[in-house]
């Protein structure tokens, strides 16, 4: 590659934040410090003024009209989705199926794929880390096919026992749905390898990439990975747009899941035949805005570039991780050797929701609870944790007020 | 912004989360029941003792927030040797203390448990406060299901 295709991004922190409006509010009187990324990130000025542009000069239905505003709708929604393919690395965008979200994407893929093709007996390999949305769709499956679903446990880092997973894999294994990045304890799981031996058994596998998308390059083909499904809002993009990328031939054998507008081809009465691939997965008028200011967050996070993202990141969480060593009575959940920029934790004597309400007066937003995956809680005999997670906007300086706020609420109940 | 937070966090509230009365399961029990937070994960459960319609004893176990467990402490010190009329007048009122709008509340009158009106002003925390309230409303009432604050 030569000197001039190899665009050179440089990571400039105050520009970064000067492009996100909400970051100059101010919460009790101080300036916010938001450390709930994990359960959806801020939106930069250029996806908001997207979704303004779309309302004001644009706004109408897709796929249909021929008007030019419909046009004008229907390039700039299939121009998203051309980006959506190219951010993850896909092959054609027949395999990008737009959705509300990742919940959605993966109940898309176990009542269309799992309902269609698993029967009484078929196993579905979980992990003890999933969030709800990757642990509920299935067990619906299994009520209605009869299939079963065994778990990965975790070791007390927070890692998977891959021994253990190589050991649950068999003739029966149909399916594997594994996130890529823990949302509880930011463990990122080796996903390439737990693909690779699912295959040497054929069966396939689905990655919850909802956490890992903001957060690391996400390569679906060179994952091999059969689904790959992620949120728009935790990628700096609008609330209620998903992706499911599927593998093209499976999406083709896979049939419809909810009946609708735009995923037929011709509607009578005695039979309808479908639209082909990726409409047939897209029934109704989706979120058009949502979509579009979707492709704009992606435009944004590649002019940072995502491996740019990533490193300063992980300078973040050495630095806060460091910094939590110094607070007494501050114990972290989860410290495997590969994570993204979480950090759950628990305090001596303080419960994480007093926690969540003392560090908020003092600016600083964290999740407290048990972040939809209480089968983790579990297994570390706790009911909650709080959780400070980390995104590309976030500085020292920042870090430095948590703790600080933390130390503070020790002495509430000193 | 600190004075804001001691309305929340009173030294009542810290001390009865320190130190919890009426602490543990009551061996004897005449009614028993589970209260959860799906929210938070609180779960406590509530025992009572009744002689004829009087609360004669009663004791809570489990875990929670500071808001939770001192509303449960301070809820039993306020019940205890009350009749079951009494009980539900004080629940309804507390009630009111903790959700009415616009209301200038006579918090005189509630005593000890005035230290929880401070938890008006968090939307997020109220459940916190009054699920051992719901719990023993429940066990009044003599409904044996489990309580839930969702």
């Amino acid at each position: 590659m030569n000197a001039v295709n190899k665009q050179k991004t440089v990571f400039d922190i105050n520009k970064i934040r000067a492009d996100f409006p909400v970051l100059t509010r101010k919460v009790h009187g101080l300036p916010l410090v938001y450390l709930d990324n994990a359960a959806t990130s801020h939106k930069p000025i250029q996806v908001i003024e997207t979704l303004d542009r779309y309302y004001r000069e644009y706004n109408s239905n897709i796929h249909r009209g021929v008007h030019t505003l419909s046009e004008e709708a229907t390039a700039a929604y299939e121009n998203a989705r051309q980006k959506i393919r190219r951010f993850i690395n896909a092959s054609t965008d027949k395999e990008i199926i737009l959705t509300s979200g990742t919940t959605e994407s993966i109940n898309l893929v176990a009542q269309s794929f799992g309902r269609s093709t698993l029967k009484a007996g078929d196993e579905i390999i979980l992990s003890q880390l999933e969030h709800h949305s990757n642990i509920v769709p299935w067990q619906i499956l299994c009520e209605q096919t009869g299939a079963v679903i065994k778990v990965v446990p975790i070791n007390d880092a927070g890692e998977l026992e891959l021994e253990q997973y190589e050991r649950l894999l068999g003739p029966r294994t149909r399916l594997v749905a594994i996130n890529h990045i823990s949302n509880a304890l930011g463990t990122i799981n080796p996903v390439r390898k737990i693909i690779e031996l699912a295959h040497s058994y054929q069966a396939k596998v689905l990655i919850d990439g909802a956490q890992a998308v903001a957060h690391c390059v996400v390569d679906v083909q060179a994952l091999d990975c059969d689904f790959y499904c992620f949120s728009g809002h935790k990628l700096f993009g609008p609330t209620g747009t998903g992706v499911l990328y599927g593998k093209r031939a499976l999406l083709e054998a896979m049939p419809p899941w909810k009946g609708g507008g735009d995923m037929i081809r011709t509607v009578t009465f005695e039979k309808t035949t479908y639209n082909e691939l990726p409409y047939k997965f897209e029934a109704g008028t989706p979120h058009i805005a949502g979509v579009i200011g979707l492709g704009a967050a992606i435009d944004y996070v590649n002019t940072i570039g995502i491996q740019a993202i990533s490193d300063y990141e992980t300078g973040l969480l050495e630095y806060a991780t460091a910094a939590a060593s110094t607070v007494k009575g501050m114990k972290i959940i989860g410290t495997a050797r590969h994570k993204a920029s979480i950090l759950s934790f628990v305090m001596d004597g303080i419960h994480p929701h007093d926690l969540g309400t003392i560090l908020d007066h003092h600016g600083v937003a964290i999740r407290t609870g048990h972040h939809c995956a209480m089968p983790v809680m579990d297994r570390y005999a706790i009911p909650a944790t709080a959780r400070a997670s980390l995104a590309m906007y976030n500085t020292r300086e920042e870090v430095d007020k948590f703790i600080m706020a933390v130390n503070a609420a020790s002495q509430v109940f000193k | 912004m600190m004075f804001d937070l001691k309305q929340l966090y009173q030294d009542v509230i810290v001390d009865h989360n320190r130190s919890p009365r009426n602490f543990g399961i009551l061996e004897h029990a005449d009614r028993k029941l589970e209260g959860y937070n799906p929210l938070c994960g609180d779960k406590l459960t509530l025992y009572v003792k009744m002689d004829g319609d009087i609360i004669s004893d009663i004791r809570f176990d489990g875990s929670g927030c500071a808001i939770s467990v001192a509303s449960a402490s301070l809820m039993t010190e306020a019940m205890k040797g009350k009749t079951i009329a009494k009980a539900e007048q004080l629940f309804n009122d507390f009630h009111h203390l903790l959700t009415a709008e616009n209301a200038e509340p006579d918090l005189d009158r509630f005593g000890k448990l005035a230290a929880l009106a401070g938890v008006r002003e968090y939307p997020s925390r109220i459940k916190c406060a009054s699920l051992c309230w719901h719990t023993l409303h429940a066990v009044i009432d003599g409904n044996a299901a489990a309580v839930s604050t969702e």
